[in-house]
């Protein structure tokens, strides 16, 4: 298995942010295989310090909102000028508005969640498992061949806009990753997705 | 276009991996944490570790190697066996567990399933069905890894638990299972027209079209098997080339 030696970056201070969207020990791992040893913190200080910031999560869009908005994680991350990469609820809670609870979200992607909706007794939500991802751009996607396998959980996703960097078809064609400016976000779990995922990670890194 | 799964089942009893036929005969066959390693390599989409020990220090011990195997496997992994309350998924997921897989405790208490949906997410609450056909020619749900019968109907059961908010059913027949003539590809087509989230047959395979057929014929998203990946009757590696060429997509 390749790990892409990551004994470069152990000096890099990689921050994830901390909050109730479910647990971020496998993003944890998954740097650490890459030789980082992140923080995670919810103090506003080390993430404005941080090289990197990583906005993981697995949970309920309005909730996970009503939370960053109470201890005021929505203005910090919003104002973060470091590479930022928003994975999974993390990437919709980056978008403009979300179905999951009808909630406004952080707007930094213009463009608004939805529900996946089923045509037929073959479309399963969630959507769980390996799909592929094409029409990739930008550095994150380095080395990243076309129709590469990556893993998904998610029965929302976030429409295709100017800042869709990679998409993937299930039921539709949706935005597999997002761009603007120093934030970055993907749809799918590098961290669970095996050398590829670690490839993307690595990407990230080295922005 | 969204791959089917193949995903080995990894059965942990006191650290080590074994693999029960007709889940009697305990067999062992290695190291968890190697295994899952060995079949991540393999190109293995997922995996299952079902801890088969009862005992409190077993699950001290299943927590650990959790924890292990989070830290070396980048694919997805259920945990199974014995969880019964909130607090037990909790541990497995602080461990690094992806999802939780329950079976008895779902049906003695149908609302753990809401409560796991509610504090986890759909997505992490995997509900696993023993069933068999009995001779009326209806499927009913066993409990105590297939020793006691219930009143359950298979259709009914896992619909509600759908309706109740899991996130994937994992079917096993048992009569199917440990026999390797393939799985019960009839029941898992009822299922899998009828349900919504995504479906994983268990229970049957002996041959590599065994798969393609839980695919085809079964409607299967996902087909867990141990025995013939931990004896090395069938490599994924040539499983999923021969699914490819039987045009079912895989990774």
């Amino acid at each position: 298995m390749l790990y892409f030696c990551g004994f470069h970056f152990t000096k890099m201070n990689v921050a994830i942010v901390k909050y109730n969207a479910g647990n971020v020990i496998s993003v944890e791992n998954a740097l650490r295989r890459l030789g980082i040893s992140p923080a995670i913190t919810d103090d506003k200080a080390s993430l404005l310090a941080a090289d990197k910031v990583i906005f993981p999560g697995v949970g309920e869009a309005s909730t996970t909102m009503a939370y960053l908005r109470q201890h005021r994680l929505d203005e910090l991350i919003v104002d973060l000028k470091q590479p930022v990469l928003g994975i999974c609820i993390g990437m919709q809670l980056m978008c403009r508005h979300s179905e999951e609870g009808h909630v406004d979200c952080l707007g930094i992607f213009d463009t608004s969640v939805k529900r996946f909706q089923a045509t037929n007794a073959n479309d399963k939500i969630p959507q769980m498992g390996w799909n592929t991802i094409y029409e990739m751009q930008t550095p994150l996607f380095e080395g990243v061949s076309p129709e590469e396998y990556v893993y998904y959980v998610h029965s929302y996703y976030a429409e295709i806009c100017e800042h869709t960097i990679a998409r993937t078809d299930y039921m539709l064609p949706y935005s597999a990753a997002l761009h603007r400016d120093n934030f970055y976000a993907v749809q799918f779990h590098p961290e669970k997705s095996s050398a590829v995922g670690a490839r993307i990670l690595n990407n990230f890194l080295q922005l | 276009m969204l791959a089917k799964r193949i995903i080995p089942c990894l059965d942990v009893k006191n650290g080590q991996t074994v693999k029960g036929v007709n889940f009697e005969n305990l067999r062992v066959a290695g190291d968890p944490v190697e295994m899952g390693e060995f079949y991540s390599m393999e190109g293995a989409d997922e995996l299952v570790y079902l801890d088969i020990t009862a005992s409190h220090e077993g699950r001290r011990t299943f927590t650990n190697l959790v924890k292990r195997v989070a830290e070396r496997l980048s694919i997805p992994f259920t945990v199974g066996g014995g969880i019964n309350t909130i607090q037990d998924i909790d541990n497995l997921l602080n461990a690094g567990a992806d999802k939780a897989s329950i079976n008895s405790a779902a049906i003695r208490n149908p609302n753990l399933v809401n409560e796991i949906a509610r504090n986890f997410g759909s997505q992490m609450c995997v509900v696993a069905i023993d069933a068999k056909l009995q001779p009326n020619g209806r499927w009913l749900c066993y409990v105590n890894g297939g020793r006691i019968p219930t009143d359950k109907e298979l259709l009914p059961w896992a619909l509600e638990v759908q309706e109740r908010g899991a996130g994937e059913i994992l079917f096993t027949s048992m009569d199917h299972d440990g026999v390797q003539k393939g799985y019960a590809n009839e029941a898992l087509h009822v299922l899998s027209q009828h349900l919504n989230i995504p479906l994983i047959a268990s229970g049957g395979a002996g041959q590599m079209s065994h798969f393609r057929d839980a695919f085809t014929l079964g409607g299967a998203d996902a087909a867990l098997a141990a025995s013939v990946f931990h004896f090395g009757d069938i490599r994924i590696s040539d499983l999923k080339q021969y699914l490819r060429s039987e045009n079912v997509i895989v990774r």
